[in-house]
């Protein structure tokens, strides 16, 4: 109790010191805290996306098909087993076929996949319904921004799409670009050209057949085998793209590891220079009847309140700042794009009780060590080397 | 060892590493000193005057032989026993007043009381009344860097008495101030021991604190060279129980 009541006046009675001490020591609290809501943000809006735009309630995967293996998609497809057809023929899913296939905008070849979706679904909110639009001799198509730039594409331009079907025959035709849309998830744009199913299923020579049936968000269904089909819920299927955010998780540590640095090295900068600058003063403690423990506490409780301190004060100024920008959001412009990830144009971060609680945890774990360490050197100091303002 | 005398010191030497040698700062010193006494320790820079004081004090250990303060063997003592020693027995005054920068008049004198762990009221009381004793009652929420060379001194003596300690060991308390404050802070002294029975043991080469001694012992490159009683010109007339 002497301890902290001696800590707490020394703290007090330092004045400036301690409030330049306290001032930079919040701002590393709110910018670490800043800095890694805002990355939560970004990743969960990434997941939140794709299971709004690609996943719904979950899907159903042909037995071969690999999201990440294109060469699969020649043997992915089958026919569509009879109690997941109910629940198509119900409206609780959506059948998707999808193939490998090239267009030729502008002379130029480009590889993409051609993904089948029926043109009035409404599980995924994708545009399909601007599919039974244009010219009636062509078949309608949709791609999105990021195709569109990519081969220089605009709205109404025919162009021709080439693909393989079932039974190996190359075979080309004329579609028509009927609408360009803008989406943030790049799984359903980069790369791809959506057309109806059943002119895909005919050009493919694949009748009532599909790669994978995504099912209505909230429709329940059996996770299992459903004949040559299996269902997975959204959280199993996003299970690759969360290892891959953890991957990209070790630049955002690095980061974190840097700002809590700047923050530690300021009061270690500090507890050094105090340490130096006080040792006539903790010669004087000994002499007065201080233990050499006591003054170990003493000097390292200082850290710890200021510390403390900072962390209120850090509140004090950094909830509001957070709580802004978690409610009205960063807006990033045409920026879209995050390593192959959705990156919305607004990000809301978000600041989790882990975040805050565990950065204040860690950083005064970090506060109270570099405090400390310092002031061990003490434990060996003799008091009268001490009141003459030596080391040893 | 059980003695009737506060302080005792047996063929105590103390040297100090100097390059590849030795600086033997005490000489086989063999020192008693009873309760009460007005002591000083006089003698050049260099004689080993602030060395035993530092021995005598359990700030530092001898080299060779005994030095016993209260009953306890100096070079013996843990440094957690050490501490309470110096906590509970001992007061120090330094000549650079060592004052704790950040603490104000009150709470610098209030500081061995929290390291006794006194309760509040008991500590607040017995602060006035050190306080009183120098004279600085109205200077109470004032900071170090306030006072004058005399006040911060008269505060090292507060805090050094506060506790009413058995023995106050007085390193040249007098060497920063001038005729006038050095004579108000002996004066105040000598008062305090004859009230209060501390033993004093001052480390001096000034001529001022010389006139209030009742005993000097004459250092000189390490050993005692004089012992003697004095005659204190009226300054110190004794208090010695």
């Amino acid at each position: 109790m002497t301890v902290l009541r001696l800590a707490f006046r020394n703290v007090l009675g330092a004045g400036l010191k301690t409030w330049l001490n306290v001032a930079v020591l919040s701002l590393a609290f709110v910018v670490i805290v800043w800095v890694q809501g805002f990355y939560d943000g970004v990743n969960q809006q990434a997941l939140d996306a794709i299971i709004d735009i690609e996943y719904a309630g979950g899907q159903f995967w042909h037995e071969e098909y690999d999201k990440f293996d294109p060469l699969t998609l020649e043997q992915s497809h089958g026919k569509i087993s009879p109690d997941v057809q109910k629940i198509i023929d119900d409206g609780n899913a959506i059948p998707i076929l999808t193939t490998l296939g090239a267009i030729y905008p502008h002379g130029r070849m480009i590889s993409l996949m051609i993904k089948g979706v029926k043109t009035d679904q409404d599980i995924i909110p994708l545009p399909s319904h601007v599919l039974e639009n244009g010219n009636p001799n062509l078949i309608p198509a949709l791609i999105g921004t990021r195709m569109a730039e990519a081969g220089e594409i605009e709205k109404g331009d025919v162009i021709t799409m080439r693909w393989r079907d079932a039974n190996g025959t190359f075979d080309a035709t004329d579609v028509e670009i009927v609408e360009i849309m803008n989406t943030i998830a790049p799984s359903i744009d980069a790369g791809q050209i959506w057309i109806p199913i059943e002119s895909l299923r005919e050009a493919m020579q694949m009748p009532g057949e599909a790669t994978v049936i995504t099912v209505r968000k909230g429709f329940d269904v059996e996770i299992g085998e459903f004949g040559q089909f299996y269902f997975m819920l959204p959280e199993k299927l996003l299970e690759d793209m969360i290892n891959v955010m953890k991957g990209r998780d070790i630049f955002w540590m690095i980061m974190y590891v840097l700002l809590s640095s700047l923050g530690l090295l300021a009061i270690f900068d500090t507890q050094m220079l105090a340490v130096f600058r006080r040792r006539k003063e903790m010669g004087m403690l000994m002499a007065l009847g201080m233990t050499r423990k006591e003054i170990v506490g003493t000097f390292t409780l200082e850290g710890a309140l200021q510390g403390l301190l900072s962390v209120v004060v850090a509140f004090a100024w950094g909830a509001p700042i957070c709580y802004w920008t978690m409610t009205t959001g960063f807006r990033f412009g045409n920026l879209k794009e995050g390593g192959g990830f959705a990156i919305p144009t607004v990000v809301y971060p978000e600041y989790s009780p882990q975040l805050v609680f565990g950065t204040i945890f860690i950083l005064m774990f970090f506060i109270t060590l570099v405090s400390f360490l310092p002031v061990r050197r003490v434990v060996k100091l003799k008091p009268t080397d001490a009141l003459r303002g030596r080391w040893s | 060892m059980q003695n009737s005398k506060l302080i005792r010191t047996e063929n105590l030497v103390k040297k100090f590493p100097v390059g590849k040698g030795f600086f033997t700062a005490l000489r086989d010193i063999n020192l008693e000193f009873d309760k009460g006494e007005f002591t000083g320790l006089v003698g050049p820079s260099g004689s080993g005057k602030t060395t035993l004081l530092n021995i005598i004090g359990a700030l530092d250990d001898p080299s060779e032989g005994e030095a016993y303060v209260m009953n306890s063997e100096v070079s013996q003592l843990s440094h957690g026993k050490a501490a309470e020693l110096r906590n509970q027995h001992l007061g120090f005054i330094f000549q650079t007043y060592n004052l704790l920068p950040v603490y104000n008049v009150f709470e610098n004198v209030e500081f061995p009381l929290l390291l006794l762990r006194l309760p509040t009221k008991e500590r607040r009381q017995m602060v006035m009344e050190a306080l009183e004793w120098v004279g600085l009652t109205d200077k109470v929420k004032s900071k170090p860097v306030n006072l004058s060379g005399g006040e911060r001194q008269r505060v090292a003596i507060a805090r050094a008495m506060v506790k009413k300690p058995k023995i106050v060991l007085a390193d040249e308390p007098t060497a920063n101030l001038d005729a006038k404050n050095s004579h108000n802070v002996l004066k105040m002294m000598v008062d305090l021991n004859r009230e209060l029975k501390s033993t004093f043991i001052f480390a001096t080469h000034d001529e001022k604190v010389i006139q209030y001694l009742r005993r000097k012992i004459t250092l000189e490159d390490g050993r005692v060279i004089d012992d003697v009683p004095m005659v204190t010109n009226g300054l110190n007339k004794g208090s010695q129980s």
